[in-house]
């Protein structure tokens, strides 16, 4: 079962059009939602006018003074308000400040607009540079909304003895995630003999982070809340953290309207107002010695946190711990900072800080060989972690790890070594095309940063049901990963059943148990293992019951669980996450066992580049990755094609144009995705090495294919143009036209 | 201001007759009127082809097309590919290929998978992407699309 | 979907002359609506003012594409995809073959007209250039006749045209290129499908003698309105094939441009790009 290309458990439901996304339910009698925001990036809101002409009586209105219990979206920090109430500070364009909702979703747009605030507005921070200067002291004492410092060795002691000591510094611009469904929350809120019950059904990664937030936001216990999760049509980390702030605003005006609401952003909205991947500066200072071997790495990143803290430390953190590459090194130092602006709120988004500290590294590391007179695959070879080495927080290697090889078959597969040669001759001709390759190494750490898995303490289960077929129980969400299908395989196999006598249960956390959020490439090596040990336990008790005799049939297993839930009522086994004993941890020092393994891969470009009109045109893409066993490796094809489709688009077209601190770009047409004509076919190799910690011996691979494809394109340019300063993601024709002349005019 | 009309079509083969105001948008007596919420929106603005619906037998994005210019039209949407319970080939090839990861694209890009093989029953990797390049898929990087259209044309041919 | 649903209306008149006549009647009130392709998208973001509009669709008189001797008349109903599947458009007038195979995709295709990137009038627009390369007429119709106008002259600033409020495009008249004839088309745009072009450059030229007799070359995204680039026509008209000025073209070529910054491109990117797509048209000539 592990190892096979089942179809996708919900594929039908896809394909047929039947598949329930949260603005396809159909919800009687609902009212619709809108959100008036603030239009200014920093001020006092002083007051809130209702314009005439409105039948503002029709409509359900809530502001900050009625929210019943804090004020405050439960996050890692505890600062951002569900809506700005009169007298507090506003501190980006999107915050919102009053909710609206009528039967007519025609009028409740209509009235958005006559809503108007008056505010004082007060000098604003718009960039990272603004606030590290302290232009203004918008967040703390010093605009930091996290501070992380890793220390391996001292690398100052290193520059003045070392034969080369090379500077860079990098940059990356926000990112859309651009799921194809925008956000959408649909809310219920009933009281009854004095007891409030909230139920919010919604387009989400993580059920229990919504339920947390709710429970805050209207002082509830536990069980007075419920977070069911909606088909979802994309996520990307951007159904991480936001949907505990519309979700709360859904159910505020059920709560206050007493009728189900509809809360569903248009497009041009969920681009201004949500998430996005946080940009980034990065300085790097390496040393080497006179052969081109590592000696010391001193990194400063830096990323934009936006207005609140969000998920900011999470993600620097991530940063932080990816920042010093794939390489041995006997002195790093690493320091990492979250400044605060007054712009909304990036947060998660598919590599979680690790693509743009890693993007510094793997061009540097380009830019260091043709300034040490190396070739960019010698550099590498010489420096590569290997078995046994040490990380910059004193990880050991204690895997086989084997990057020369598999930076080797990359080359290999795309034919690095003969395209160069004659890309080097063919580039000496006259017309504007100039075409090169390059490529990138690069890890991807697997599950929660650090303590993070013990914290969570997930738990999952499996349930045996009344058809005696087997329904796995898990807040674990489906946002097209393939969440459904590989759990169904990973207990399919655990208790050697087919695959289609599985199948997963409604995400409701009414049913399921808190399996931790599904971000972090942590379902299937996290969860899949927690839900091996369950199944297993499942079919142990069954056993022990009497219900089951070993060695057993389909047949036989489908009424052994038949009976047993006729007698019990119902059987459930439920499994939960321990800490491998050999795994540590130090949050304070930032030193141990940073995660529990990582996947590692070597993706290569061959890039065409039109000296006429500066595009750039992706001939071939290849990825070679080590993720250990690889359970669906259809499913997992496609994680890996759509991850570099998205990391193609962050390094050469995505770019988020902002005025204010806000995103003017927010149309599709204006944020330039990919089509199906901009890519190549990817070709995507699996090289399997099992690793224990996860089901069967698999890893993470969700986040890892957007780590390498902006270093390996912009490397590819530089092999087609020559040494161009090449430090920013994205590498639109425009910048890339600056970068050439540059060059041409001295 | 205006009137609401009685408004009659062909969905999916069948006969419907129902009242709307003139100016509303197909996507949406689609989805409210008609509860066929297979058609997505996923931008109101004619880029991303979630909404894409079969119009006379042409591909358009039904969040651009007020209803008044349907009448007495036949309109398809991803609901109206299966017959019964037999899925349409390519319908089978998407699950098969894993053609639909999220799924949000999928109806609109079978709609447009759908008329690209009537056109060419046989499609070259370039003609697939020209066929579908109104449809924008941000999870699969469209390479399984593309195995599953090859897939369905395959079987078609033979 | 921000538009308020409420306030609008749209009439289906079912002849032209009923058309005009509520145009006549009510001037600026009624906005003529064709594919909807470009009013859809301001009604849908909220930004559409107009509230009343006169659906053409049914004007059977706005279609249709007629072959005639010496032109090729379109309607102005006529879609991208009916050009493109058109033999006698592939055969004389291919750069508007490629005008309308990079409009949008082929949803957009389908519904959007010739008359509604006319009148729509976005400089970036895909069909202006090649319709200004091939000297295109436009018959504009109201209830105090035809009239035609070059479509040179029908642009007249930043979505001003030379279109009185009772007036319909009716159809836009090409007249058949003779003689040898060259024709370049090329788009840059924000991608490779469903892309709105950062610069386009149109052309077509008539080569007697090793000669370019004539010239039409046809800009966009470089101006307020889609621009013939007289400058650079005549610093090439008449010059052999074999010894183009190229350097002086693309010099006089600034003169015919004004572009500006916007969030597609820069305008100092739009006027070297439309100078080297002039290089590369003129390298392709010096081929030809
Ligand atoms: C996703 C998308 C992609 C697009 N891509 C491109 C592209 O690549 N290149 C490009 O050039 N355009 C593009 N467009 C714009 C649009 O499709 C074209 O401009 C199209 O030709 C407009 O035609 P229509 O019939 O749909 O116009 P409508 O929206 O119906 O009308 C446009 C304007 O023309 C007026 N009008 C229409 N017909 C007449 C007439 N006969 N007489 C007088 N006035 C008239 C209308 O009043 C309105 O002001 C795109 C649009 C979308 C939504
Ligand atoms: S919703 Fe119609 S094209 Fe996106
Ligand atoms: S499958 Fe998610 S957008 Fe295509």
């Amino acid at each position: 079962m592990i190892g096979a290309s089942s179809n996708r458990k919900e594929g039908r439901a896809k394909v047929s059009g039947t598949a329930c996304y949260t603005d396809d339910k159909f919800v009687p009698g609902a009212i619709h939602g809108v959100t008036v925001r603030s239009q200014v990036p920093r001020g006092i809101l002083k007051g809130i006018h209702f314009d005439d002409g409105m039948p503002w009586s029709e409509f359900t209105i809530v502001t900050a003074a009625d929210i019943p219990g804090k004020n405050c979206v439960a996050s890692v920090v505890h600062d951002q308000p569900f809506l700005v109430g009169i007298g507090e500070e506003i501190t980006h364009m999107e915050q919102p400040v009053v909710l609206l909702a009528h039967p007519d979703r025609h009028l409740a747009e209509k009235a958005r607009n006559a809503v108007r605030l008056e505010v004082e507005e007060l000098p604003a921070i718009l960039d990272i540079q603004a606030s590290l200067g302290l232009e203004q002291v918008i967040y703390g004492a010093d605009n930091l909304l996290k501070e992380i410092r890793i220390q391996k060795g001292d690398p100052e002691t290193v520059w003045d003895q070392a034969a080369h000591v090379i500077e860079g510094e990098y940059r990356t611009g926000a990112q859309e995630q651009m799921y194809l469904e925008t956000n959408a929350m649909v809310a219920v809120v009933e009281q009854a003999a004095a007891e409030t019950r909230v139920t919010v059904w919604g387009s989400l990664q993580c059920p229990y982070y919504v339920h947390t937030a709710l429970k805050q936001l209207f002082g509830l216990p536990d069980d007075r809340v419920r977070v069911v999760a909606m088909e979802m049509g994309g996520a990307f980390g951007g159904k991480e953290d936001y949907p505990s702030v519309n979700g709360g605003h859904a159910a505020l005006l059920a709560w206050k309207s007493g009728k189900p609401v509809k809360l569903v952003y248009d497009r041009e909205e969920d681009l201004a107002c949500t998430t996005k991947r946080h940009p980034s500066r990065t300085r790097l200072k390496t040393a080497f010695d006179a052969e081109g071997q590592l000696l010391a790495i001193a990194i400063d990143f830096v990323i934009d946190g936006g207005a609140y803290a969000t998920m900011s430390p999470v993600v620097l953190s991530r940063g932080a711990l990816h920042a010093a590459g794939v390489y041995r090194c006997p002195h790093v130092q690493v320091h990492a900072r979250a400044v605060a602006t007054n712009t909304p709120p990036p947060g998660a988004f598919r590599g979680f800080g690790a693509p743009q500290s890693l993007f510094a590294m793997e061009r540097h590391m380009d830019v260091c060989a043709r300034k040490l007179g190396l070739d960019p695959v010698g550099l590498r070879r010489k420096n590569f972690l290997r078995r046994g080495d040490t990380m910059a927080t004193g990880q050991v290697i204690r895997e086989d790890l084997d990057l020369g090889g598999l930076m080797d078959r990359a080359l290999d597969e795309i034919g690095y070594r003969d395209k160069r040669a004659a890309f080097a001759l063919t580039n000496e001709e006259d017309g504007p095309i100039k075409r090169g390759v390059g490529f990138s190494v690069f890890m991807h750490g697997c599950g929660f940063t650090g303590s993070g898995e013990s914290y969570l303490a997930s738990v999952a289960g499996v349930e045996g049901l009344a058809d005696g077929s087997v329904s796995i129980l898990a807040a674990s969400t489906e946002m097209g990963q393939g969440k459904n299908t590989v759990f169904s395989q990973i207990v399919a196999e655990a208790l050697k059943l087919p695959y289609e006598m599985v199948d997963v249960a409604e995400v409701d956390t009414d049913r399921v148990p808190n399996s931790g959020p599904t971000v972090a490439s942590r379902s299937t090596m996290m969860v899949g293992r927690i839900l091996e040990d369950a199944a297993i336990g499942f079919k142990q008790s069954l056993v022990q019951q009497g219900f089951l005799q070993e060695p057993y049939t389909a047949d036989s297993f489908r009424a052994g669980v038949r009976q047993a839930v006729a007698t019990l009522g119902s059987v459930k086994c439920y499994g939960q996450y321990h800490k491998p004993a050999d795994i540590a941890w130090d949050d304070a020092t930032y030193q141990g066992d940073a995660y529990p393994t990582y996947s590692w891969a070597c993706y290569a470009a061959e890039v065409a580049v039109d000296l006429d009109i500066y595009e750039v045109k992706v001939e071939e893409f290849v990825t070679v990755q080590e993720v250990g066993r690889v359970v669906n490796p259809r499913l997992a094809g496609g994680q890996i094609e759509g991850g570099v489709a998205q990391g193609i688009g962050w390094g050469l077209w995505e770019e988020v144009t902002t005025q204010q601190g806000r995103m003017i770009n927010n149309q599709m047409t204006n944020y330039i995705i990919p089509t199906s004509a901009d890519l190549p076919r990817i070709k995507v190799v699996f090289l399997e090495n099992a690793h224990p910690a996860g089901p069967g011996g698999a890893k993470g691979i969700g986040e890892l294919p957007m780590d390498g494809p902006a270093p390996a394109l912009l490397n590819a340019l530089v092999d087609a143009l020559g040494p161009l300063r090449l430090d920013e993601v994205p590498m639109t024709p425009d910048r890339l036209m600056d970068r050439c002349e540059e060059v041409s005019h001295g | 201001m205006a009137d609401r009309i009685t408004l009659t079509l062909k969905v999916n083969g069948e006969d419907r007759s129902l009242s709307v105001h003139p100016f509303a948008r197909l996507l949406d007596v689609l989805r409210e009127d008609l509860h066929l919420t297979g058609t997505k929106e996923g931008c109101g603005e004619g880029e991303c082809g979630a909404c894409t619906v079969l119009l006379n037998g042409q591909v358009v994005n039904s969040c651009l097309v007020p209803v008044v210019q349907v009448q007495g039209a036949e309109v398809i949407t991803v609901e109206g590919l299966a017959q019964g319970e037999n899925l349409s080939s390519l319908q089978a090839a998407f699950v098969t290929h894993n053609g639909a990861q999220c799924g949000f694209c999928t109806p609109g890009m079978l709609i447009a998978a759908t008329d690209l093989l009537n056109r060419c029953p046989n499609p070259t990797d370039g003609e697939i992407r020209d066929g579908l390049a109104g449809n924008l898929c941000r999870c699969t990087g469209y390479s399984k699309i593309l195995d599953a259209v090859h897939s369905a044309a395959d079987g078609v041919a033979r | 979907m921000r538009g308020y649903l409420p306030d609008c209306d749209i009439r289906v008149p079912d002849s032209l002359a009923a058309a005009l006549d509520l145009l006549a009647r009510e001037p600026g009130v009624w906005t003529p609506f064709a594919g909807g392709t470009d009013l859809m998208v301001v009604y849908n973001a909220g930004r559409l003012k107009a509230t009343r509009f006169l659906d053409l669709s049914r004007l059977s008189e706005l279609r249709g594409i007629q072959e005639d001797e010496t032109s090729l008349a379109f309607g102005s109903l006529t879609t991208y995809t009916e050009i493109r599947e058109c033999r006698a458009v592939h055969q004389h007038f291919p750069n508007l073959v490629k005008s309308a195979r990079v409009t949008g995709a082929l949803a957009i295709q389908n519904r959007g007209t010739l008359g509604g990137n006319i009148v729509n009038a976005s400089p970036a627009a895909d069909t202006p250039p090649s319709l200004l390369a091939y000297g295109a007429e436009l018959e504009l119709v109201s209830p105090r006749g035809l009239r035609r106008v070059a479509y040179d002259r029908f642009h007249l600033g930043y979505k001003r045209m030379d279109l009185a409020a009772d007036e319909l495009v009716a159809r836009i008249i090409l007249p058949k290129p003779t003689g040898r004839s060259f024709h370049y088309f090329r788009k840059v745009g924000t991608r490779q499908a469903q892309a709105i072009a950062k610069v386009s450059l149109a052309a077509h030229a008539r080569i007697e003698d090793g000669h370019l007799a004539a010239l039409w070359i046809g800009l966009g995204s470089v101006a307020p309105a889609p621009v013939r680039a007289r400058n650079a026509e005549a610093a090439l008209i008449g010059k052999p094939l074999a010894a183009l000025p190229i350097e002086a073209a693309r010099e006089a070529l600034l003169g015919d441009m004004s572009p500006i910054d916007d969030i597609r491109a820069s305008a100092h990117y739009r006027s070297v790009v439309t100078q080297n797509v002039l290089g590369h048209m003129l390298r392709d000539l010096a081929g030809a």
